[in-house]
């Protein structure tokens, strides 16, 4: 009854039909989990939440003081780590990258670590750290998110480095600059923007990571800013409030949660709207 | 005595190399050094893991791995139960990623009109930003108690009648079990494989599609035979990517899998799965062969996950290479 060519067209529409089911689903599912963010997490926010520590069990109100401090706290360090071993490991990748095999294996190691799970990154930093020190810390907190967030600055520092023009290097290298000056005051100069979108992304990557502190940072009831010691955090404390019976408890994991998100995202948009500015000038 | 001048020129210029050469040299094995970092921590996991559950290895052998006992007042440990929850969840989360990935790929790759391609393309990475304890505490409080009240009745009167299959939907609805955790795990790995989709798809050359539309095929048939038949390494590579993610990933699993250290056929019970036995007993584990049992669940998801994304890294590499051609 049908002609095959309108079998074809028919076949054609049902298919891009579906592609566009797809896509819808997916933009559902970002608008469903942001409505529900917002919708709970502003009912949560208040002035409260910046300036109480979190309740103890069975009173009311309570804040996230002292889970935001932590949190702070925490990934300032890493990436304190994070940065530098990261731009640097990022230039030998693009620096000695294309001739040694040293680098290339390197460089597949690091795209592994990229994804690996990060609660595996936890016990490797409990076993190292935390059982030699004899403590859940701050710093093995610190530590932890480090080595999450290395694989992605190496990554992003290498990727932009490589877009530099070869003609700038060799210009360069005519005048007789050494190979660290060309790479160090050249090359990473004419990129620096991109590297810092690195490092702002690895930033948002571990800002959320709740897994990797479970067993390293762990929790503190209590306002602390002392490294040293166990350390109250916004991702840790979401879990173990969005799985408690209080009801305070639940709304301060929303309020938690929408803080978290609203900064992933923010940095997330922020850095493709700052790239987009560049490519058009 | 000679010249004073030109020699010493000479002199200056050659010192001036040889520093030069010095500070390279210094520069290569520094920034050499710190891409060590990332290698020693790869084997450092590997090795402090295998150290720190060798009591249990010992103990229980290689059985630890297709033992179904998880038992913490008998001291008995067994990795079957975890293990099934794993591959169960993320195989089914894979069966409804890679379709939905690939719709989205194909519409942004294809269809999607130009001016739209950029916010749509970042609306999915997004997705991909959003931490997973906020999906984990989202499938608790607002997915499960809807899952639970319209569509697994739906499931249970469609299909609880139709042999073998019915027993996949028996069971109470409540909400958290291994078809939920399947259901966020799927949305959590979307953008990923989505984006590894979309970026293969780019490497076919135009001048073969062109010739495709030219001879008079439809855009279906292009996909269908021109760009998936070019880029099925890197398709493969991407399903493998979002296949590593969904094996490790915690947080959103332990809120909604029900955590259940046993296995039940059915997919509305509850489960458990390495990483959310990880974040629920570790803390508050017994020093010995419990920890012990625990580190090597954690060098299995480690190993598994390992071989997983090095075969899709290796994939994705070969499909990226062959741009060129």
């Amino acid at each position: 009854m049908f002609s095959l060519y309108a079998r074809r067209v028919w076949i054609n529409r049902v298919g891009i039909a579906l592609s566009m089911v797809a896509m819808s689903l997916g933009l559902i599912g970002l608008m469903w989990i942001l409505w529900t963010l917002f919708s709970k997490g502003f009912a949560a926010l208040s002035l409260d939440l910046f300036t109480q520590d979190t309740p103890a069990p069975g009173s009311e109100g309570g804040g996230l003081r002292n889970a935001i401090v932590g949190s702070g706290l925490i990934l300032l360090f890493s990436m304190l780590i994070a940065t530098p071993v990261g731009i640097l490991a990022g230039i030998y990748l693009a620096e000695y990258g294309r001739i040694s095999k040293f680098a290339s294996f390197t460089r597949f190691m690091t795209d592994i670590m990229l994804s690996a799970p990060s609660i595996v990154i936890g016990l490797f930093v409990y076993a190292l750290f935390v059982a030699t020190t004899g403590g859940f810390s701050g710093w093995a907190g610190s530590l932890a998110l480090a080595l999450i967030a290395i694989p992605v600055v190496v990554r992003t520092t290498e990727n932009m480095l490589k877009l530099v023009q070869t003609s700038l290097r060799e210009a360069a290298f005519a005048v007789g600059a050494p190979r660290w000056q060309v790479s160090l005051k050249v090359t990473l100069r004419a990129v620096k923007s991109g590297v810092v979108t690195g490092v702002l992304l690895a930033m948002a990557r571990i800002t959320g990571e709740t897994a990797p502190l479970l067993f390293t940072a762990l929790n503190n009831q209590f306002f602390s800013a002392n490294m040293s010691e166990p350390m109250g955090n916004l991702p840790v404390v979401i879990f173990q409030f969005a799985l408690s019976p209080y009801d305070n408890w639940i709304s301060l994991a929303w309020g938690g949660a929408l803080l978290i998100a609203f900064l992933v995202l923010a940095v997330n948009i922020g850095v493709r709207v700052v790239f987009r500015q560049k490519d058009k000038r | 005595m000679s010249e004073p001048s030109a020699s010493s020129g000479i002199d200056l210029h050659a010192q001036q190399v040889a520093r030069f050469r010095l500070q390279d040299r210094f520069f290569h094995h520094t920034t050499q050094l710190f891409a060590l970092v990332v290698l020693a921590t790869l084997v450092g996991i590997l090795v402090s893991l295998a150290i720190e559950a060798w009591p249990s290895l010992e103990e229980f052998g290689p059985a630890f791995l297709w033992t179904n006992v998880w038992s913490v007042p008998d001291d008995q440990y067994g990795a079957l139960a975890a293990i099934y929850g794993t591959v169960v969840t993320s195989v089914l989360a894979l069966l409804i990623a890679v379709p939905i990935s690939f719709g989205i790929a194909l519409f942004l790759t294809e269809t999607c009109p130009l001016w739209l391609r950029r916010p749509l393309g970042t609306a999915i990475e997004l997705l991909a930003g959003i931490p997973s304890i906020v999906y984990g505490i989202w499938g608790l409080f607002v997915f499960a108690p809807l899952f639970a009240e319209h569509i697994q009745p739906l499931l249970q009167y469609l299909l609880g009648d139709v042999p073998i299959i019915g027993s996949w939907f028996s069971g109470p609805p409540i909400g958290i079990g291994i078809l939920t955790a399947s259901l966020v795990l799927s949305m959590m790995v979307i953008p990923f494989i989505a984006s590894v989709m979309r970026d293969v798809f780019e490497t076919v050359p135009d001048v073969l599609k062109e010739s495709a539309y030219g001879i008079g095929c439809t855009t279906w048939e292009v996909l269908r035979n021109i760009v998936l038949p070019y880029t099925r390494v890197g398709v493969i590579g991407g399903i493998m990517l979002g296949l590593g993610r969904a094996l490790g990933e915690t947080m959103a699993v332990t809120f909604v899998i029900g955590n259940a250290n046993r296995i039940i056929p059915s997919l509305f019970a509850p489960g458990t799965s390495i990483a959310s036995t990880l974040a629920n007993e570790f803390g508050e584990a017994d020093p010995g062969l419990h920890i012990a049992s625990l580190f090597a669940l954690g060098l299995v998801l480690f190993v598994i996950t390992f071989i997983v994304l090095a075969i899709s890294r290796w994939l994705i590499s070969r499909s990226m290479g062959s741009e060129g051609l």
